[in-house]
């Protein structure tokens, strides 16, 4: 018999001395070439900015492999590993600094995006898929209600993608459930 | 602000609630309005269902380059013993098929033994230890085997509603071998007469499901003259991964 999954809890209020580490949101260094910047801003029912979140992203490189490489918690400042972790700030802007993901197999290009905050009982999953997206060509995107689309697509700006998060009520952000969960 | 009772009646309600519909739930509610902060910090809408696809069926990688042993041991990390009642924490982190969960990161973060975090918001006027920052990472065994050596963290209040006292815990960051593994929770101690007050813990409304994030105190871990010893295993939602890849070899699992 399958053991039961163990349950998830909030992060808490006090993360912040333990999870986020230098380097984190920056899996290329600023200024490399081919950087771009992805970010936007968690917010609650309200609209108001959370400023106690914590947004990760895992991601293929530019040519669409993933990579299996170690270093995300002490970079060295040329291996790409796919992984990053930022805080969100007093105006619940989190923002990292990273390459343009390529496709995996079939699919379109997307960052996979897990958000935990302080009020958030359970870590939650979405896909931050790049603006070029065409939804109909994708399976997810295809069965999300068309008006809830754009929650998942980035939106481009001078320096790359702006992803908002918006944890609840009005254009409450696509949250995934996966087989088992 | 709202009193110790009238929570506790929420919570009761709550449970009663679900006694009654006779459906088992294993996660906590992220509606769960006796936590108050979570009211405006929740989905109203279902999770909208959906298979892992591309980067989501791998997992990141960390390794001896992320993690130095001696981070593992929460008790050394200042030049001196820490206040407290020493313990080791053990366990395992299996997937949802057992199977160990191997080399991967387990990130903890604690109260000191007065129930105060290093934390610049945590108020409570309980002293700081200059011994105990409170955090620890290692990587797993090949068995899935983690291992910390730190404090008992004490139970401390919060402003949910008045004389509002968390259980106490530890909290854990895990990765699986698929990204769709990932979580973070809470580690309990046994008998804990917070358990019932507690709206964070009582989120998961089903009773055997919140057994589950409470540790055992386990004997035979425990060191003589050193420290006392806990174990605690942890299992993560199954991996698609190795089932596609069973699938793709005619497996019949």
């Amino acid at each position: 018999m399958s053991p039961t999954p163990t349950p998830g809890q909030t992060v808490g209020p006090f993360f912040h001395y333990a999870l986020p580490y230098p380097g984190d949101r920056d899996l290329v260094a600023p200024g490399t070439p081919g950087a771009v910047r992805l970010h936007g801003t968690v917010t609650d029912g309200d609209g108001a900015p959370v400023p106690d979140a914590l947004v990760e992203i895992w991601q293929a490189d530019p040519a669409g492999r993933v990579v299996a490489r170690s270093g995300s918690l002490r970079r060295d400042g040329h291996t790409f590993t796919g992984f990053g972790r930022s805080s969100t700030d007093r105006e619940g802007g989190y923002t990292f600094t990273t390459l343009t993901p390529g496709a995996v197999g079939g699919g379109l290009p997307f960052f996979a995006v897990t958000v935990f905050a302080r009020g958030l009982l359970n870590r939650l999953f979405t896909r931050a898929y790049l603006p070029l997206a065409d939804g109909a060509a994708d399976a997810l995107l295809a069965s999300v209600p068309a008006e809830r689309r754009a929650t998942l697509l980035c939106r481009a700006d001078d320096r790359g993608f702006v992803f908002d998060i918006r944890l609840t009520g009005e254009g409450e952000t696509v949250f995934l459930r996966f087989p088992g969960q | 602000m709202d009193t110790q009772a009238e929570i506790s009646d929420e919570i009761a309600a709550l449970s009663k609630e679900y006694d009654e519909a006779g459906v088992v739930e294993t996660q906590p509610r992220v509606d769960y309005p006796p936590y108050r902060s979570s009211v405006l910090r929740h989905p109203t809408k279902d999770l909208h269902q959906a298979d892992p696809e591309g980067v989501e069926l791998w997992a990141p990688v960390f390794g001896p380059r992320d993690v130095d042993p001696l981070e593992a041991d929460l008790t050394i990390q200042r030049g001196g013993d820490p206040i407290g009642e020493r313990m080791v924490v053990t366990g395992r982190v299996v997937d949802g098929e057992g199977r160990p969960v191997r080399r991967q990161l387990v990130e903890i973060w604690q109260a000191n033994a007065g129930g105060r975090y290093i934390h610049q918001r945590d108020q409570h006027p309980a002293a700081l230890d200059p011994h105990f920052t409170g955090m620890g990472r290692c990587l797993t065994d090949d068995d899935g085997g983690y291992a910390f050596t730190t404090i008992k963290p004490g139970p401390y209040p919060w402003r949910n509603h008045r004389n509002a006292w968390r259980p106490a815990h530890i909290h854990f960051s895990l990765f699986g071998s698929e990204f769709t593994q990932r979580m973070v929770t809470q580690m309990y101690f046994p008998g804990d007469p917070l358990f019932a007050l507690d709206p964070i813990y009582q989120s998961i409304v089903d009773p055997a499901a919140r057994d589950r994030l409470v540790a055992t105190y386990d004997h035979d871990l425990t060191q003589p003259e050193w420290c006392t010893g806990y174990r605690w295993d942890i299992v993560l939602t199954g991996s698609h991964r190795t089932l596609m890849e069973a699938d793709t070899e005619g497996g019949d699992a």
